[in-house]
């Protein structure tokens, strides 16, 4: 069978929107369609328009075993991350101002924590162990007195990695700590029980589940109840906590979304953890080729791979029939490389040669295959011009060297 | 990011890709970079008896933009006295290939690699011998 390329394996970025989803939002849009102001009271137009915003609302609680009257619509995590943490910090500040959070966490949260230390907080940014996971022990040692919010993700971004967010939310509980989650890359492919999780708040976004961008959702805990204040006033909509008229067609797309992946996530997680085995036993052949975080507690679409002796951008430019994401931000000014692997004890040299290959619903077995091959001979003829691979072919030990850092 | 047809041209078929002999007495070898910037670049020129380099090689660790300027520096230098290869200056390697500001280092550090590597022959032949003290 034939491959057509490019082949997108960047899933964890972003995802198309599922044919059914596309279908289901353009009912809402146009003159033929339910396009009434959801908050519109006094017709029709409105009714229709608001029933589709419950039932979309409905759809998202039901995948994370919540009630649907703890979902608050949000143009997306980032959103729901800033209203979470912040409406969380400043309500509660008389409490205390502490605030803890892991050094791998997607940067919607590490910022707002920067924004929060600017206005006074402070936060403890944990270190993960070198597999991304964090140390339960290490975790409860850093809650406080003063301690008000931890904030922990469900799923790394780069790395895949589940940490264990009932154990957490059971330590939180236990010292009255409100526990917020950032649930962006697990929703839909981990399973999620918030009836029976200690989580009280948790952040959702639409696009990473063959949803439309630009919305997302935020679980809000009733019992017992979390408080949070506003970050974004106005018309009073979702109950005050974030006002702003209801953009029916994309909260109708993410319900869609959210009922396929409630029916077909099971099947479909272990379809995609195949492929991604796939793709780790071809990879794994390859000399010099680390898996970063840990193989077992990972999300089925990920596989995040460094190439030693291989610089990521220029292996993303030998790529270009593979859509795929480097950890090494090379093209800003700072050569940073990847803040994720670093965090995981990773060397500079294999947090410049990180790729992250992501995969999901339309992703086939062929292309996988094809996609392997490519790898190989990309880093070959790489690594065939690396003067690093050509010292450690000839025994040079790398760390010995003296570099001219520049 | 979008690369100039320079660089694509240059990172597909790299010129001059391989290695001397170190230790050959008319061989001058730049190493300059570190792994830990995402950068490192080896420039070899193999020099005549009358001071003109006659061959260069080069290997690098790096980016799209890190590899074409080694590419590129390698044509350049060829047939060129020390004293020439010398007067390189990155902002002409960063022009030809219309690198970005971000990619302004990737040419730097090729200027770095050539007086590198004309400072590592020189140091191995005598100084004297060369006309290209000034370099």
């Amino acid at each position: 069978m034939s491959v057509q390329v490019p082949i997108y394996l960047d899933y964890s970025a972003t995802t198309p929107v599922d044919d059914r989803v596309a279908q289901t939002m353009c009912r809402y849009l146009s003159r033929e369609g339910v396009f009434g102001n959801p908050a519109s009271r006094s017709h029709v137009f409105g009714w229709q328009a608001e029933e589709a915003v419950e039932q979309a609302r409905a759809n998202v609680a039901a995948l994370v075993g919540a009630d649907p009257k703890e979902i608050i619509w949000t143009s997306g995590a980032t959103e729901s991350d800033n209203l979470a943490i912040k409406g969380a910090a400043h309500f509660y500040q008389k409490k205390g101002r502490h605030l803890v959070t892991v050094k791998t966490e997607h940067k919607a949260v590490l910022d707002t924590m920067r924004q929060l230390e600017r206005e006074g907080f402070e936060v403890t940014y944990l270190e993960p162990e070198s597999n991304g996971l964090l140390d339960l022990g290490k975790f409860e040692a850093a809650l406080r007195e003063d301690t008000i919010v931890a904030s922990v993700m469900h799923v790394n971004n780069e790395i895949g990695v589940v940490q264990d967010i009932g154990a957490i939310g059971e330590i939180c509980r236990s010292r009255g700590v409100v526990f917020h989650v950032d649930a962006a890359q697990s929703a839909g492919k981990e399973p999620i029980d918030l009836s029976n999780l200690k989580v009280d708040l948790m952040s959702f976004s639409g696009h990473k589940v063959y949803g439309p961008k630009g919305i997302g959702a935020l679980y809000v805990q009733r019992k017992p109840r979390v408080r949070l204040e506003a970050q974004m006033h106005g018309g009073g909509h979702e109950r005050g906590l974030r006002s702003g008229t209801l953009a029916t067609h994309q909260i109708v797309g993410m319900g869609e979304a959210f009922r396929i992946a409630r029916e077909e996530m099971a099947e479909e997680s272990v379809r995609v953890r195949g492929l991604r085995e796939r793709l780790w036993a071809g990879l794994s052949q390859i000399d010099e080729v680390y898996l970063n975080g840990d193989l077992e507690r990972r999300v089925a679409g990920n596989l995040n791979v460094s190439f030693n002796f291989v610089e990521g951008e220029s292996l993303i430019m030998a790529l270009r029939d593979i859509a795929v994401s480097s950890g090494s931000a090379c093209t800003s000014a700072s050569l940073e490389p990847s803040y994720v692997l670093r965090a995981l004890g990773r060397n500079d040299e294999l947090a410049h040669s990180s790729i992250r290959f992501s995969m999901g619903r339309y992703t086939t077995a062929e292309e996988i295959d094809y996609a392997v091959e490519l790898i190989k001979e990309k880093v070959a003829k790489l690594r065939e011009m690396s003067p690093l691979w050509e010292m450690y072919q000839d025994g040079v030990d790398l760390e010995s060297v003296q570099w001219a850092a520049h | 990011m979008a690369y100039s047809d320079k660089v694509l041209d240059h990172y597909e078929n790299p010129r001059n890709v391989g290695s001397f002999d170190k230790s050959d007495g008319h061989v001058g070898t730049g190493m300059v970079g570190a792994p830990a910037c995402g950068d490192v670049m080896k420039l070899q020129i193999k020099v005549n008896e009358q001071g003109v380099i006659e061959d260069a090689r080069f290997k690098t660790y790096g980016c799209g933009s890190a590899i074409a300027s080694s590419s590129l520096l390698t044509e350049w230098v060829k047939g060129k006295t020390l004293d020439e290869a010398g007067q390189i200056k990155n902002t002409d390697i960063a022009e030809e290939l219309a690198l970005p500001p971000v990619k302004i280092h990737c040419s730097v550090l090729a200027e770095d690699a050539i007086k590198a590597a004309i400072a590592d022959y020189q140091s191995k032949s005598g100084s004297g011998d060369v006309a290209a003290e000034s370099a």
